[in-house]
């Protein structure tokens, strides 16, 4: 099983165009990077306090809704988060063109 | 009226304590009101009074006291980590995530997010959703919006006996003032007392001339040095140069002698390129064209003839209405003549080439400054395109207009743009890869006729003077003036193509030419001599009957027009009317010479003259005449006959 969650993770690194892949959990620590630490703490702090702002904007607006997947596409690339009720799944990408 | 209360108190008791009782009320002065009072005041009615129906609200102001803050940037340090794991010590933060890793949990969620978040990656591969499409076409511009243009100003002529506005000129730099020549141009029919100022307007202030010029005779041409906007160069009515420097004044700061300026009125004046900005040359109707340097302007520098024949000979010389320079070809030049010739010389004063083909004199010439090659000319009712390539005719024309055609111009931003102003007070804007056989634009500027015209740099706005000294100020739409996509080129093959046509038909002509001569020469010569006396007065006739014919076919077909609106029965009534005309002897029905059409009335004149000139004896001229007047209806019969 353990080696499965590894073999997802480095699929998902292998993609065209990924530059980083991290998991971090509901405290903010980074349990699995594929960047350096400051940076990975970084994102992890920011997007953690991003991610709940954003669930709480869905399920005010209507409690049945859930927050699924949050795409942030800036100039550069796209940082994509996927979060669980724990963790927090954070892919950096840059799209191609 | 003075109110008064006294009350006494005894000196004795002055300084004693108060002691405060009550009182009954006492009415001590009853003031009645007195009405005769209120006849010092007016009643005021109505009366106005502001009142407001809202809740009634007081300000007040608060300060809080003063908070301090700081801006101050935090630093996100690792955290989170439980108590017992120091974040520091790497083996520590090993062991915790290795456990994490174990954890169900972890993996479970890992799993789901993992196939999420792979979907989303490969949609981001597949799709670029950003994409910019069309990102290398530039806007298209489209304007939809028809020509126009609209009058700006207008500036009159401040004398009271009006004088024609002959000559524009715009100021070089920045095109902010105008110069306007003033002048009447019928021979030896200028009013006395005739002012002969000329003025410089600014564009700014229409009311009033910003700087007069007093010349000895009036102006016909004026310019402006384009090398040095303070000095103007007019050509006078008497055949003078004179030369003026704004700063120095009104008056003429140079004139050239009389005895070697032109006879005629000098018609032309331009600048010439030249290192020292001051040479010049100038055309008149005595056929010479004079070079000048305003230097030494008492003497010409330089004299030409404008004898087509080469020899010299001021007799012959053909006179010279209107001059043009190009200064991108700086050798060479043309005149325009007032028989209708353009001859184009070069500098070292030798007549290169005429073309002809104007019926009238030529009021305006110029090269189109895109494409030197090709020049606009004006003359009699039509404006002609020609190429220098092609001499025996115009590669392009416009047709036939009503009125005379006085001044044109081309557009200085368009190549196929050019401006023409009529004898009727309108202003044509011709673009030809728009519309070939009309104006683009047509404008009445004003009811007088317009005599010149002139288009400033930027291609937008355009004065024109007028017959009564009116010089009107438009704006052109910018539809006009600015340079569509593809027309240099559009242009440049038109004109091409127009002139390959021309000397396609050029060359059959000479063929045809050639063919004909051979002809001739096989027949006898004194043949053809005799033959040439009686056949030129068949010719004559023939031309003449030829020419009535074409008149009357064209009022025919305007009476044809103007009578088709009208019920069929009338046509029958005339005819019927005209074969009893056959039978009867006695009096006509009066109505019956009103309805024949206009051209059969036309044709019994025709008819009636040529009678005349067929018979030549006095007596029976005066018969005939006399019979017209008194019979008219034999004279119709005797008509009806010879048409029948």
């Amino acid at each position: 099983m353990i080696f499965l969650v590894e073999e997802t993770l480095k699929r998902i690194q292998s993609h065209k165009g990924v530059i980083g892949t991290m998991v971090v959990n509901a405290e903010g620590i980074p349990i699995r990077t594929t960047l350096d630490n400051s940076t990975t703490v970084q994102y992890a702090g920011l997007l953690h306090q991003l991610t709940m702002k954003a669930r709480s904007t869905v399920r005010d607006i209507d409690p049945q809704n859930d927050l699924t997947f949050l795409r942030i596409r800036s100039k550069k690339h796209e940082i994509m988060v996927a979060p669980d009720k724990e963790y927090l799944l954070i892919v950096i990408q840059n799209p191609c063109e | 009226m003075e109110i008064v209360y006294v009350y006494v108190k005894k000196r004795s008791e002055f300084g004693k304590q108060c002691n405060f009782s009550d009182h009954q009320a006492e009415l001590n002065i009853d003031i009645a009101p007195n009405p005769e009072l209120a006849e010092q005041f007016v009643e005021r009615n109505p009366v106005d009074t502001g009142i407001q129906c809202s809740v009634s609200m007081s300000e007040h102001e608060a300060n809080t006291e003063r908070f301090e803050m700081e801006t101050r940037g935090v630093n996100h340090v690792e955290g989170g980590w439980p108590k017992d794991v120091n974040p520091l010590e790497l083996e520590q933060t090993i062991r915790f995530r290795k456990k994490v890793e174990k954890d169900e949990n972890y993996i479970n969620a890992i799993m789901q997010l993992g196939s999420i978040m792979e979907h989303c990656i490969k949609q981001n591969n597949a799709i670029d959703i950003y994409e910019e499409y069309f990102n290398d076409e530039e806007a298209v511009e489209v304007t939809e919006e028809a020509p126009s243009a609209k009058t700006i100003n207008v500036f009159r002529d401040p004398q009271e006996i009006k004088r024609a506005a002959t000559h524009l000129s715009w100021h070089p730099d920045g095109n902010r003032k105008l110069a306007v020549a003033y002048s009447c141009l019928d021979f030896q029919r200028a009013p006395v007392g005739m002012s002969n100022d000329s003025y410089i307007w600014d564009l700014e202030n229409p009311n009033k001339p910003e700087l007069a010029l007093k010349p000895s005779s009036p102006l016909v041409t004026l310019e402006y040095n384009p090398k040095d906007s303070h000095v103007l160069l007019g050509g006078c009515y008497n055949g003078q140069i004179a030369c003026w420097d704004t700063r120095k004044g009104s008056l003429v700061a140079d004139l050239s002698t009389i005895e070697f300026s032109h006879r005629d009125p000098v018609y032309g004046t331009i600048w010439l390129q030249s290192k020292t900005g001051t040479e010049c040359f100038s055309a008149s109707t005595d056929g010479q064209v004079m070079w000048w340097d305003i230097r030494k302007i008492s003497e010409p520098t330089e004299v030409v003839i404008m004898d087509i024949t080469r020899k010299e000979q001021l007799e012959n010389a053909l006179g010279a209405i209107s001059l043009e320079f190009e200064s991108t070809l700086p050798t060479k030049f043309m005149v325009g003549t007032e028989q209708g010739i353009i001859i184009s010389c070069n500098r070292k004063a030798k007549i290169v080439c005429t073309f002809s083909g104007h019926h009238g004199p030529i009021y305006a010439l110029q090269r189109n400054p895109f494409y030197p090659k090709n020049f606009l000319t004006v003359g009699d009712w039509t404006a002609r395109i020609w190429s220098e390539d092609s001499r025996e005719s115009s590669i392009m024309w416009t047709k036939y207009h009503m009125a005379y055609l006085t001044d044109a111009a081309w557009s200085p931003v368009r190549p196929a743009v050019f401006f023409t102003t009529k004898m009727d007070g309108t202003l044509d804007i011709w673009d030809f890869v728009f519309k070939q056989c009309d104006p683009a634009l047509s404008l009445k500027v004003c009811d007088e006729a317009l005599f010149c015209l002139r288009v400033q740099d930027n291609g937008c706005l355009i004065a024109c003077g007028s017959q009564l000294g009116m010089t009107t100020l438009l704006e052109v739409s910018s539809g006009l003036s600015t340079l569509q996509r593809n027309e240099r080129n559009i242009a440049s093959s038109m004109f091409e193509r127009e002139t390959r046509r021309e000397k396609i038909l050029e060359a059959r002509h000479r063929e045809m030419r050639l063919k004909e001569k051979g002809k001739a020469e096989g027949r006898d010569e004194e043949q053809r001599d005799e033959g040439l006396a009686t056949d030129l007065e068949a010719l004559v006739s023939k031309a003449e009957e030829e020419f009535f014919d074409i008149i009357f076919a064209e009022l025919k077909k305007q009476e044809a027009d103007a009578i088709k609106p009208k019920p069929m029965p009338d046509l029958f009534c005339t005819s019927g009317q005209r074969k009893k005309r056959h039978h009867l002897s006695g009096s006509l029905p009066l109505g019956s010479t009103d309805k024949m059409p206009k051209y059969e009335r036309a044709k019994q004149q025709h008819g009636r003259e040529k009678k005349q000139r067929q018979q030549p004896s006095s007596e029976e001229v005066q018969v005939a005449q006399e019979g017209e007047e008194a019979t008219g209806e034999r004279v119709g019969d005797e008509e009806e006959e010879d048409l029948a």
